[in-house]
């Protein structure tokens, strides 16, 4: 084995019924994300370069909930969060509660690059924005009519409702909704409806056998302002070692309670499994009654993800010729 | 098999030559803190609670880094953070407060009131607000104590844990005066006869950090964690303990390796972090206690059922 390996994410949990346009949007944008990476990866660009230019792509496209298109705060304000992390030394950086900065992901690293800590957030993490010149805008950038739209749903129906475009009203006419209602998932104990989050990940493996991983979201729409969800959370949405690299989305809180992408790395370590298997397990075996979905890749450049709910959109590839973007259950 | 606790008031490089004046209210803390844990136990109250009321007290104690004596941020402010977790994985944390008198309460009321695990700045002081948390005027965190702190760190331009001694990439002698940041996060883990287990970590951070930065405290898996096998709370370098998920990995390897959770601390303590870096105190649910550091000292208490107590800072002669 060997070689350079790329998988992308554009959340788990896909509505079946998804429109068309809306099916062929998310192909087109996640096989030009795919092919950035890999054109990237062929002109030897390290693995950690590569996750943050394939997610800075992720986040100025409004198609997905990161930067641009974020899902909305009850207060209908973008809050950006994002994670990124190298494998050979592990190092890390992170960022929450962003509304300016226009690739949170980008922060994130200089967070882990530039400043004496891994994790910044809110006024603090604004100001070092400011102080290492990234590019700035309104947080009216960020915001999308459709996302108002789920919000003005979301209060109606006074849920949170997890970013997906699938109207709180037509939930009894969907499947996925049908699905959602039958098995009413509980957040912390309390009832919220189901929708598909659009968090974005990347995770490569580079030709020198280097892994890294990069996540970046929204959250939650109508979330509370100030909630921090999975995505910058070393351990739960992102992680990446010597081994593998991983980068998670779904139900943030069900994430964080399985430290869900350090654990694929730990039973890797800990059990000896491979890539695969390792992923299959923890979804398995670690999520309870949480939906979600992951990507992986090792350093012997092998890819992999797993998902528990209806679909994930995603796409990878590898060296050898290996290519797929989907979105579907296999 | 029966009730253990154990708690922290901190890792670090806590000089052997720590004048009494400086020591002994803080050993005055920990004893009193494990007394009314223990008590609390005793009285069958739910390791969750207990946790709680630990750390509450440890909170309102001034000697400690967090709730009144918090360390301050680069701008002269306090900012705080704290995770509360139980065996069933439910957990709640808070960052960035500066007002709410007892961080660990609050974090309590993200999980049982709230769809959310972590709350942070505005939003989290908003929350507090809406729960009807005590809550105070900044300047009550504040000690003299810290601001002195800060003061020679910023003198000193170096980010530095809660302890005295400056990072070692300084070739510098250690400032005199500098022998007073004897203080750190505390935490507090806690078992029941019944394999009940919880864990709490409460913190004001590093001296002299950036405004905003987030340390290992709040993150699920990094200084707080807690599953069916165990509970566990870290203290020391933040940045060094996310990297390392220590409160996971002990988990992880007691559940993945088969190892007892003292074989699980200590390889994660003498692996998985460098030296000087890190310290934790752990129960398992079968009512085993451990408390490893590889810093010079580590400030904690524990005790088990069948009667064992222990009180201490620097590595007890039986430690390996």
């Amino acid at each position: 084995m060997g070689g350079w390996a790329i998988a992308v994410h554009g959340g788990a949990g896909v509505d079946p019924n998804l429109p068309p346009q809306r099916q062929e949007e998310a192909k087109q944008l996640l096989t030009c994300c795919l092919n950035l990476g890999i054109s990237a990866l062929r002109s030897s660009l390290p693995a950690i370069d590569v996750v943050e230019l394939v997610v800075r792509e992720l986040e100025i496209d409004p198609l997905f909930n990161s930067g641009r298109g974020s899902a909305l705060t009850a207060k209908g304000t973008a809050e950006m969060e994002a994670s990124i992390m190298d494998g050979p030394r592990r190092r890390c950086g992170a960022v929450s509660g962003l509304t300016t900065v226009k690739n949170p992901i980008s922060l994130a690293r200089l967070v882990m690059e530039k400043s004496p800590h891994s994790y910044l957030a809110f006024s603090g993490a604004e100001e070092f924005a400011r102080q290492q010149g990234v590019e700035l805008v309104d947080n009216e950038y960020f915001i999308t009519e459709e996302n108002l739209g789920m919000l003005k749903l979301a209060k109606e129906a006074n849920a949170i409702v997890f970013d997906y475009r699938i109207p709180a009203v037509g939930l009894e006419s969907c499947s996925a909704g049908a699905g959602a209602m039958e098995s009413v998932m509980q957040m912390n104990g309390l009832p919220i409806s189901i929708y598909a989050p659009e968090t974005v990940g990347c995770v490569v493996v580079d030709s020198q056998g280097r892994c890294a991983a990069a996540t970046s979201t929204g959250g939650l729409m109508n979330k509370m302002s100030g909630r921090i969800g999975d995505s910058p959370l070393i351990g739960a949405g992102t992680y990446a070692c010597d081994l593998c690299a991983v980068s998670c989305t779904g139900e943030g809180e069900a994430i964080i309670r399985a430290t869900l992408a350090r654990d694929v790395a730990a039973v890797m370590e800990y059990k000896g499994l491979g890539l695969q298997e390792a992923v299959n397990y923890v979804m398995k075996e670690r999520l309870d009654e949480g939906k979600a979905g992951m990507i992986a890749v090792s350093r012997n450049g092998e890819v992999g993800y797993g998902f528990n709910t209806t679909g994930m959109f995603r796409g990878c590839a590898t060296e050898d010729g290996f290519v797929e973007i989907s979105f579907d259950n296999n | 098999m029966g009730w253990a606790i154990a708690l922290h008031g901190g890792a670090g490089n806590i000089p052997l030559s720590l004048p009494p004046e400086r020591r002994e209210p803080r050993e005055e803390a920990l004893r009193h803190c494990l007394k009314i844990g223990v008590a609390a136990l005793k009285a069958k109250r739910p390791p969750l609670d207990v946790v709680e009321l630990v750390v509450r007290e440890l909170e309102n104690n001034p000697h400690f880094n967090a709730g009144r004596g918090s360390v301050l941020t680069t701008k002269g402010t306090v900012e705080m953070e704290a995770c509360i977790m139980d065996g069933n994985k439910k957990c709640g944390a808070v960052s960035g407060l500066s007002t709410v008198v007892n961080a660990i309460s609050l974090a309590r009321l993200v999980m049982e009131k709230t769809p959310h695990i972590y709350l942070a700045f505005d939003g989290a002081e908003a929350f507090a607000r809406e729960q009807g948390v005590e809550t105070v005027d900044a300047g009550h965190f504040i000690t003299q104590e810290n601001v002195e702190r800060l003061k020679q760190v910023i003198e000193a331009n170096r980010v530095q844990i809660d302890y005295t001694q400056p990072m070692q990439k300084d070739v510098l002698e250690e400032t005199p005066t500098n022998g007073d940041s004897q203080i750190g996060t505390v935490g507090c883990v806690a078992v029941d006869s019944h394999g009940n287990l919880a864990t709490a970590t409460s913190t004001g951070g590093f001296v002299n950090k950036m405004v905003g930065r987030i340390g290992d405290t709040p993150i699920i898996g990094a200084g707080t964690y807690a599953n069916s096998l165990c509970a566990v709370s870290a203290t020391g370098k933040g940045e060094a303990i996310i990297r390392a998920t220590i409160a996971r990995d002990v988990a992880a390897l007691m559940e993945y390796k088969g190892l007892s959770l003292k074989e699980a601390a200590a390889y994660v303590i003498e692996e998985c972090v460098p030296r000087g870096n890190a310290g934790l105190v752990a129960v398992s649910a079968t009512g085993e206690v451990t408390m490893q550091f590889n810093t010079t000292g580590m400030f904690r208490a524990c005790a088990t059922e069948d009667g064992y107590t222990e009180i201490g800072i620097w590595p007890s002669p039986m430690q390996n």
